[in-house]
């Protein structure tokens, strides 16, 4: 059997996670390299939606920006920016949104805003860009991100973008459109939210790692499903695919560190 | 009707202090050039909008043009922070920037406004975010129809709207293709528009549905090749990534970024001296 990073086995179950055929609304970074492996692997019939315009497209290499050439190159049409959130995302016509965030708490509610108050921020992050949107029109929202206890947070310092607001049918109440998060994959696990209060709980833990690891990496006592399984370790040949492809990013771009 | 002329008189003559000032372009397209002319002709006082405030109002923020900027993504994209739209909101350097911050969707609805002569954009957004609490310019209201509650925010009105284009013609009508981000919006809603372009033709070959700016929506028409760098010009050229990498360096220490302005926009005369000088430091900085 072959090795892997945690990265690519939170990439591989991400990807696994996107239904083929599906519309899907993607953001920069982690959940662009998951849709674009579910794109060259399980999905090949996938949709990928970018903010800046780009409608079906199908990049060789991953895009660096969310505006970069390739993605209008590959697309089946490029329209505006406001046209994407106007007629596509608020239209209704996007399944599943696929983004990632700095924080997040047990209702999978988002911050990619401000570490600390607003007003006297110990970190402030780039913002908002289009995550309310999708986290509220898209059917379905899938998140992507590494798992550690400044990231998984008891309180969001601010929300940027919301999940299931407070738990149980808050988030129907408020009149929401799409479902909001229904699945949160980690470098540790895979969450998904309670049927009823709508509380992420673990319901796979990737081989080799431990309860007491995601624990630990979780600032609120996570809970986990009575049947909690093991997830499928990445196969071969979705291994291949996904160092192939960020093998033809690094040649196109430079290797980037720290790139999100 | 679009005066071909100088990037130098197109600033001078049309972007005055206090204007509000949109320069758009969605990581393509950028108009870097004429964001360096602002900062060589020391324009102060810019209320600045951009969805992405990239590069080029981490520059003119850096360099004490602006005193409040409407945007909705502040990140070097693919690499990080602005650093000095932090320095700027954090630490007030070189002076406190007013920020007012929204979603994307608002913004482009709120483009879609200006140009349209609505006073707000009406959006299906932020229930549940706290956006609204810290922006008190995002409003919600009932839908008179259905009695939904939607969000509302105001048009974008900018004095002038600057935007880099591939090609213009030889009476100024504007070609532009590729990844438009909100472009066309930002120049309808606009008082004054000015584009600068990598091309003047003498014909733009352009099928019907193609994206064109009639040379009567536009002030000035100015030609400046690659004046889309380090961002790109779809057909022209890539991305310098390596540029928005070294920015991060660059941007990080305060003197570093004085010395980087005044070296690369205030010693030069135009973006041509720009490009010659940063032709030469580029080794310097990816070393």
């Amino acid at each position: 059997m072959s090795t892997y990073t945690t990265n690519e086995m939170m990439t591989v179950a991400a990807a696994r996670r996107l239904p083929d055929g599906a519309v899907c609304f993607v953001g920069i970074g982690l959940p662009s390299t998951a849709a674009n492996l579910a794109r060259l692997t399980s999905a090949p019939n996938v949709v990928l939606i970018y903010e800046s315009g780009p409608i079906g497209a199908k990049p060789t290499v991953l895009p660096l920006s969310i505006g970069d050439g390739e993605l209008a190159e590959t697309a089946d049409t490029v329209v505006s920016t406001p046209e994407i959130f106007r007629y596509w995302l608020q239209g209704g016509r996007v399944d599943v949104g696929f983004l990632g965030a700095a924080q997040i708490d047990r209702f999978a509610n988002l911050n990619t805003t401000v570490i600390g108050p607003y007003d006297a921020p110990k970190t402030r992050l780039p913002g908002a860009g289009g995550a309310p949107e999708i986290a509220g029109s898209a059917k379905e929202v899938f998140i992507i991100m590494r798992q550690s206890k400044r990231a998984f947070v008891d309180k969001l310092d601010f929300v940027t973008s919301v999940g299931h607001m407070d738990g149980g049918d808050a988030r129907q109440r408020a009149g929401l459109p799409g479902k909001g998060p229904q699945v949160v994959v980690t470098d540790l696990c895979v969450m998904e939210p309670d049927a009823v209060t709508h509380e992420l709980t673990v319901m796979s833990i990737h081989p080799g790692i431990t309860r007491e690891q995601i624990i630990e990496a979780t600032g609120w006592p996570i809970k986990f499903a009575a049947n909690v399984v093991e997830t499928l370790v990445p196969q071969a040949s979705e291994l291949e695919t996904l160092r192939a492809l960020q093998e033809r990013t690094d040649a196109a771009h430079g290797k980037q560190e720290g790139a999100e | 009707m679009a005066d071909i002329c100088s990037l130098r008189e197109a600033v001078s003559g049309l972007i005055h202090d206090g204007d509000t000032v949109a320069m758009e372009g969605f990581t393509h397209l950028i108009p870097h050039a004429a964001g360096h002319e602002v900062i060589r002709q020391g324009k102060r006082d810019l209320a600045l909008v951009r969805m992405t405030p990239d590069l080029i109002y981490d520059q003119l923020i850096g360099a004490g043009c602006a005193t409040s900027l409407r945007f909705s993504w502040g990140g070097n994209p693919g690499v990080g922070s602005l650093h000095r739209l932090r320095d700027a909101v954090e630490k007030g350097w070189p002076h406190p920037l007013a920020i007012r911050e929204h979603s994307h969707a608002d913004m482009a609805n709120a483009y879609v406004a200006g140009a349209s002569g609505l006073p707000f954009a009406v959006l299906r957004g932020y229930i549940g975010s706290d956006l609204p609490k810290v922006n008190d310019s995002i409003r919600f209201i009932d839908c008179p129809y259905t009695g939904e509650t939607l969000a509302t925010t105001p048009a974008v009105r900018p004095d002038v709207t600057v935007i880099h284009a591939q090609q213009a013609d030889r009476q100024g009508n504007v070609l532009l293709w590729g990844i438009l981000g909100v472009q066309k919006e930002a120049a309808l809603a606009a008082k004054k528009v000015i584009v600068t372009v990598e091309e003047i033709v003498d014909k733009l070959d352009a099928p019907a549905n193609a994206c064109i700016l009639p040379k009567w929506v536009i002030s000035a028409v100015c030609h400046v090749p690659r004046g889309a760098t380090p961002s790109y010009a779809h057909g022209y050229y890539e991305r310098d990534n390596r540029f928005y990498l070294a920015w991060d360096a660059i941007a990080r220490n305060r003197d570093a970024f004085t010395a980087w302005i005044q070296r690369h926009i205030l010693d030069t005369d135009d973006f041509e001296g720009f490009l010659r000088v940063h032709a030469e430091s580029q080794p310097e900085v990816s070393a």
